[in-house]
């Protein structure tokens, strides 16, 4: 894999400690990451291994003790002001006082968009979702896989280049989570965005992803980077090819090899 | 008695039921009705026994017209019950009680029923959830009457509650002039500003740490204040006329508000703040748009509270001083003029100023907060 692109997310020497009150928590230690324009990383490792924290220094929601790191060239906070990335949590999120609709507008609200701008990219979007019919509908009335997916959507609906995604499938099962890594390969495949995809799945991680970051945890590194040699187009059933079962056994070999470190 | 004969072949189908027939019996052997001459007449009598052996035998008719002839012999029964006390006061003797507890088991058993039945229509429904709390809410003034009649009970002590309704119907003007001087000038304005102060505090609180640190515990002081001792020092420093009860409204009402308001700013989860700041969203739009709207079940409940706070304030703040005005005046010059029936109407227009003035704010609640679990069910 060459970086042809300039790098979204550029990241050297990363360090973050958490001052608790049972002392100093090591959550990232010397992480160096350059992840190009296009490319969908999965970042996976049991918990405690600082994935999350990782993306949420990315999207400046902590603040690295050590190291540098640059979002589209600029610090995360710049970044975070220039609305750089959409974040799609680990819950939907959604405000249930808000239909749908709304909830998709929220941020173009927050960023002053005109009404008619907004309509038509909520428009676009819930429709990217497969969510058309159901603006008005309120979250409490819809499915958690709708939930979460209407999450996409309003992480989707002011176009930046840059998703960020945090176990967005963890909380549903997994028929349902099938259906909707189908659903977000075809739509980074449309949209052409840079994903940053955080997970504990080892199918969905080599499923979705171009590279995939196995970290290790206390402290949080990362363990083994491996690219994936799968083709674009993956059909569900590729999870049955040797050449997918033989990238699974890297990633967990890359998972024991983390863990045999503490025994 | 001849009713009673063409109806010997009634059974009860509930516990109500037989208990009634016992005390139907108990009442007999305990004739007659009242020490006092005439007392009740005896065709008067016979209608009271058939009424409620009418209701004892209504559950074998079919559902529908059984439950329509058990209110109608029970409520019946007890009607003619207190009409007859009524001029023989005092004189009531232990089957005039033991009739009344038979109507009032029959009632139960008629709400029994009424609670048990799953209407299919939605006016039906509505019917059915005003009927029943008015039937209970009918037998306590039901046994309060026949009881201060029967039993009588100085009127001093307790008035019956016919007195009181015959007080509040020859009394409306001087009623109407009281609450316009306490509901509609201090408890409103009062309570208007004194919630609307809290929730700007609460929310000035959360912008400034200092305010923060420096305001709760002094609003927790102010809330802490005895009321008898505020009371006074407003009269002295807003005058007698409807502002100073306003002032006490203010004071009782501001902290109860501000307390919820902060509680409620607390409310929104850490990761829908975070993705407020994934937008770069500025304090106020995250406050317009997340924070406010997730209080909104923590201002409600403070807005209940206050509607009730704000009343009890304003009737006591008029203990100490006022122009001869106002439902707290009304109270306690009639206690002194030992007109205790104005001193119970007045009770019973603040019970039902309050329920109006709880209700529209439930009602709002409902409207605004109809997202939250507790409102849309689940």
């Amino acid at each position: 894999m060459t970086i042809a692109s300039p790098a979204v997310v550029s990241a050297s020497k990363l360090g973050l400690t958490f001052q608790t009150n049972d002392g100093p928590v090591q959550a990232l230690s010397n992480v160096d990451l350059t992840i190009g324009k296009g490319e969908f990383v999965s970042f996976i490792g049991p918990s405690g291994c600082g994935k999350t924290t990782l993306l949420r220094v990315i999207a400046d929601l902590e603040k690295p003790t050590s190291g540098t790191i640059s979002v589209n060239g600029m610090t995360p906070e710049q970044a975070r002001q220039s609305r750089a990335y959409g974040y799609v949590f680990q819950a939907a999120a959604l405000y249930p006082w808000r239909t749908i609709e709304r909830n998709v507008a929220l941020p173009l609200e927050i960023m002053g968009l005109s009404k008619a701008e907004q309509a038509a990219r909520i428009k676009r979007t819930l429709d990217l979702v497969n969510l058309s019919g159901f603006e008005q509908k309120y979250p409490w009335q819809l499915s958690g896989g709708m939930q979460q997916r209407a999450s996409i959507a309003r992480a989707l609906a002011f176009d930046a280049d840059l998703l960020l995604m945090d176990e967005p499938f963890g909380a549903l099962d997994e028929i349902v989570r099938d259906h909707l890594n189908e659903q977000l390969l075809e739509l980074w495949e449309r949209t052409n965005k840079t994903i940053c995809f955080v997970t504990h799945s080892i199918p969905e991680a080599v499923y979705l992803s171009t590279r995939i970051i196995v970290m290790s945890p206390r402290p949080g590194r990362v363990s083994d980077v491996i690219e994936s040699t799968l083709p674009k187009q993956r059909p569900l059933d590729i999870r049955e090819t040797p050449e997918f079962l033989a990238i699974a056994a890297r990633v967990r070999d890359g998972l024991r090899a983390g863990h045999s470190y503490e025994d | 008695m001849s009713d009673l004969l063409s109806l010997s072949s009634i059974t009860p189908r509930s516990w109500q039921g037989y208990a009634a027939l016992v005390l139907l019996a108990g009442a007999l052997l305990l004739w007659p009705l009242v020490n006092a001459t005439p007392g009740y007449g005896i065709g008067i009598a016979a209608l009271i026994f058939f009424l409620l052996l009418l209701a004892i035998a209504a559950d074998n008719f079919p559902p529908a017209i059984g439950v329509v002839l058990l209110f109608l012999g029970a409520h019946g029964a007890a009607w003619l019950l207190l009409a007859g006390i009524t001029g023989n006061e005092g004189t009531a003797r232990a089957s005039f009680y033991l009739l009344l507890a038979a109507a009032w088991l029959l009632a139960w058993r008629c709400v029994t029923i009424l609670s048990a039945l799953r209407p299919t229509s939605r006016w039906a429904a509505t019917a059915l959830r005003l009927i029943i709390p008015a039937i209970f809410g009918a037998w306590i003034l039901i046994i309060w009457e026949a009881v201060t009649r029967g039993a009588g009970i100085p009127f001093i002590l307790l008035p019956p509650p016919s007195a009181i309704g015959v007080r509040i119907a020859n009394s409306l003007p001087i009623l109407a002039a009281d609450v316009r001087q306490t509901i509609f000038k201090a408890v409103i304005f009062g309570y208007v500003v004194g919630s609307g102060a809290g929730y700007f505090a609460a929310i000035a609180a959360d912008r400034v740490p200092f305010l923060r640190r420096g305001l709760l515990p002094i609003g927790n002081m102010v809330s802490a204040l005895p009321i008898i001792g505020v009371a006074p020092i407003m009269v002295m420093w807003f005058g007698f006329d409807w502002q100073s009860k306003a002032a006490v409204v203010i004071i009782m009402t501001f902290f109860p508000m501000l307390v919820n308001t902060v509680a409620g700013l607390a409310a929104s989860g850490h990761m829908e703040r975070d993705l407020m700041r994934t937008y770069a969203s500025s304090y106020w739009q995250t406050l317009f748009k997340l924070r406010l709207p997730a209080a909104a079940p923590f201002i409600f409940n403070a807005l209940k509270i206050n509607s009730t706070l704000a009343l009890i304030g304003a009737i006591v703040a008029e203990f100490f001083g006022t122009p001869v005005v106002g439902m707290g005046f009304r109270i306690s010059t009639e206690v002194g003029r030992m007109n205790i029936d104005m001193v119970w109407a007045e009770i019973a227009v603040a019970a039902l100023a309050g329920s109006v003035f709880y209700g529209v704010v439930a009602l709002f609640e409902r409207a605004v907060t109809f997202w939250h679990p507790s409102v849309r069910g689940g």
